[in-house]
């Protein structure tokens, strides 16, 4: 079975969608092939990714978001897919700004992108238009706020010892000792 | 004369959902209309958490979130931080891994086993699952000091030595198991009950499988044969021979099968682990580069540089190139993947978890649309999903 | 309790409301109002009736399922045969809170689950006592941030604390045996029984 090359993959998508500006992301440690892509030709490529024969990404892996402040634009989203046929992986990127946070859908391209859209909106607040569902899924209903952020505080709460909690003294003095009950152990 | 659907909440204090999921189940009658599960009772922030804590200060945290294979979420965190840093471990801390990680393989399924069988109604199986499961945790309590969380493995390699009677212990629990296994199957596999329960309950077309993004045992029960060890392989998996069980009905018994044959494969592939490690002999257990890995005691007390890197690292933590990765390994669950998105300091600036069950669990709507009440029991055991996972 | 309010803390008021008084009788310190007080029969733990009462409600403590994460598989394991908590007279763990009498807390709080545990604990009926175990359940555990109640004590009364990550089973059993110790030696409220009324002097 030949490989399936990064590159074979960019020159496909390169020949099939010859407007859009893919690009590459370049590093000292990018480990995986990662594309940039515009947000409005998302839905396109990955239909084409995931019908095309000699490509065959039937897996929506996994979807992240990261937020890059003090970066512009702010929110990037990640798409891993996977290519059971072929073995081979592919990493997407939507670059998001942060006035108004909007990516479409993929849910009608894979369906797993229900659960995974949801708790990327869930932390970061990004929409993603056309989503059958899109709300809170792992926080509480009514939170107020979009926690992974960079600008959100992690809620560490003080912890109360006698050194930095005012009036506290050691443990009640009025707690009863209690007459330890009485147990027979049988050796064995 | 109108009707309407009763909304039934399965909620989060059950006995049978395996911790804290809500089902709010739209019945007609008695079927099932709807079913779509409400997470998030266990959201504990670890992806947030792991901004402000080093690589290795997260280690701890990855056991609480598949808390039936710790040591398996451990490797995965470990071998894509190794990717991340293109470092590799040495080949006995690479057995050592594997090893530890099939038996974890195992206790998760004898976890599965136990508690889908009690939830379907077989209570022995529950006893006889945690009977074993117990020397299973006796071997970790031996090896790395904790029963359950273990945090063993650290970048680069091991936390400390395998202790030096462990493989023996081992050897003569795998010898043993092949016989517990045939007792669980002599329970199960042939008992009318179990098979009017599980068999054509909870199907899961292959097309439907894939569009889900399910993985692991789910998604060999329902035809598909993809297993990360042998198709995308990691840590040391190269070596190994093993085979990987297929279903071919996408229902409950097939899944059934498909982990009972998994268990077995464990097994194997432990007696190969042990195998190596006994050829290899004793030797390092943690890589040698102190840029990223502690460097051994006995030189830290004597060595000026060896002193200057492990204080680096243990007050600041390793500084890994700035880049991501994304590494997925084959958890008894599924595909768990973690992926890095490193600035160069010693804290991550991303962590994101791909968590098998939080996946796995879109597919109980479509599976039990249509069923009754005791068939959505079923099929949240046949999914084999850990809240911790889900919630993170 | 800490000098400053922390805004998790105001988010988890606001949810669940201030935690309640320990209902438990102690040493008769209670503030019974007399009508009551009249058709109630207290005891002693010294006296016979109440050491009875108490060696039947520390030897047969039967536990609410609710195990939340990694600390319900400890739980789950003490349940199991190689640590056999039935012999402690948990016999079975009730799955319905209404018929149990002990809350074990086994796992992390999220602020989501935190209404539902105060839900259960509300519908246990009296009397009741509440393990947390581990330290999640404890003060918070590990994690120490915006997701995590930290500790169940904020929202109910907790009679004994055991610590661990997870505990092992010896000491969620050394945790119960503590919580016998502490049922032997508490006084008894039983009631309320029809006494005769004697007419009440001054009127």
């Amino acid at each position: 079975m030949i490989p399936l090359t990064p590159e074979r993959i960019e020159e496909r998508l390169r020949e099939r969608f010859p407007g859009v500006a893919f690009h590459r992301q370049t590093g000292e440690a990018v480990r995986d092939h990662t594309l940039h892509l515009p947000a409005e030709r998302l839905v396109e490529v990955c239909t084409f990714l995931r019908d095309d024969p000699e490509l065959d990404f039937a897996m929506l892996s996994w979807i992240a978001g990261v937020d890059w402040l003090p970066r512009v634009p702010r929110f990037e989203v990640v798409y891993g897919l996977l290519s059971l046929s072929r073995r081979a992986r592919l990493t997407l990127k939507v670059a998001v700004g942060e006035e108004q946070p909007r990516v479409p859908t993929v849910t009608g391209v894979w369906s797993t992108a229900d659960f995974l859209e949801r708790e990327t909106y869930d932390f970061y607040g990004i929409e993603f238009a056309g989503h059958p569902n899109l709300t809170r899924i792992l926080l509480p209903e009514g939170w107020v706020g979009w926690p992974l952020r960079k600008d959100s505080p992690l809620g560490y709460e003080e912890v109360a010892f006698t050194h930095n909690t005012p009036g506290r003294t050691k443990p009640d003095p009025g707690l009863k000792k209690l007459a330890p009950k009485k147990v027979r152990y049988r050796a064995q | 004369m109108r009707s309407e659907t009763l909304t039934l909440n399965i909620g989060p204090q059950h006995p049978a959902t395996h911790g804290v999921l809500r089902v709010p189940v739209e019945l007609a009658g008695e079927t099932i209309v709807r079913a779509q599960p409400v997470v998030g009772y266990l959201h504990t922030g670890m992806e947030k958490q792991a901004e402000y804590k080093t690589y290795t200060q997260s280690i701890p945290q990855t056991d609480r979130m598949d808390y039936l294979a710790p040591l398996s979420n451990n490797l995965a965190f470990c071998l894509a931080v190794e990717k991340l840093l293109d470092i590799q471990a040495p080949p006995r801390a690479v057995h050592a891994r594997v090893m530890l990680t099939e038996m974890t393989r195992l206790a998760s399924h004898l976890v599965w086993i136990g508690t889908h069988a009690m939830d379907v109604g077989a209570m022995s199986m529950f006893f006889y699952a945690f009977r074993e499961r117990e020397k299973i945790l006796a071997l970790y309590d031996h090896v790395c000091g904790a029963r359950m969380t273990a945090s063993y493995f650290r970048v680069g390699g091991l936390a400390m030595d395998l202790p030096a009677d462990f493989l023996d212990r081992l050897s003569a629990f795998l010898d043993t198991m092949p016989g517990y296994l045939a007792q669980y199957e002599g329970l199960l596999t042939g008992n009318a009950i179990w098979l009017a329960r599980t068999k054509g309950v909870a199907l899961l077309s292959r097309e439907q499988a894939l569009a889900l993004g399910v993985t692991g045992p789910t998604l060999r029960g329902s035809g598909v044969d993809w297993d990360l060890r042998r198709d995308m392989p990691y840590g040391g998996y190269e070596d190994y021979e093993f085979d990987v069980p297929v279903g071919t009905h996408g229902d409950a018994f097939d899944r059934y099968l498909v982990r009972l044959e998994e268990m077995r494969q464990a097994i194997r592939l432990c007696r190969q682990a042990i195998a190596k490690l006994r050829e290899i002999g004793p030797g390092d257990y943690r890589l040698r580069d102190y840029k990223y890995v502690l460097p051994p005691k006995e030189q830290v007390r004597t060595s000026m540089e060896a002193l200057i890197h492990h204080f680096k690292i243990v007050a600041h933590g390793f500084f890994p190139p700035r880049g991501e990765c994304y590494l997925g390994i084959e958890n008894p669950k599924g595909e768990l993947g973690f992926y890095f998105v490193s600035d160069g300091s010693p804290k991550p600036w991303r962590m994101k978890v791909r968590s098998p069950s939080f996946t796995n669990l879109q597919a109980l709507d479509p599976m039990v649309r249509g069923r009754l009440i005791a068939d959505l029991i079923t099929t949240i055991g046949t999914l084999d999903i850990v809240l911790g996972e889900v919630d993170r | 309790m800490n000098g400053h309010r922390d805004p998790v803390d105001d988010e988890a008021l606001r949810i669940l409301g201030a935690p309640p008084a320990p209902p438990r009788t102690s040493d008769l310190d209670l503030e019974v109002p007399e009508e009551l007080r009249r058709s109630l029969f207290f005891a002693r733990a010294e006296t016979l009736i109440g050491w009875a009462v108490n060696q039947s409600r520390a030897n047969s403590i039967w536990p609410l399922g609710s195990g939340l994460a990694c600390c319900a598989i400890e739980m789950m394991c003490t349940l199991g045969p190689g640590f056999d908590i039935s012999r402690l007279g948990a016999e079975v763990m009730r799955p319905s809170p209404r018929q149990s009498d002990l809350l074990i807390v086994a796992g992390r709080v999220s602020l989501r689950m935190a209404p539902v545990l105060r839900r259960l604990y509300d519908q246990m009926p009296d009397p009741k006592w509440a393990i947390a175990m581990g330290a999640c359940a404890s003060s918070g555990g590990i994690f120490n941030n915006y997701a995590i109640l930290q500790g169940v004590d904020k929202i109910l009364p907790v009679d004994v604390y055991v610590p661990g990550c997870p505990p092992r089973p010896e000491s969620l059993i050394y945790g119960v045996i503590k919580l016998q110790e502490k049922i032997l030696a508490s006084g008894v409220e039983l009631g309320p029984l029809v006494r005769k009324r004697r007419p009440k002097e001054g009127a």
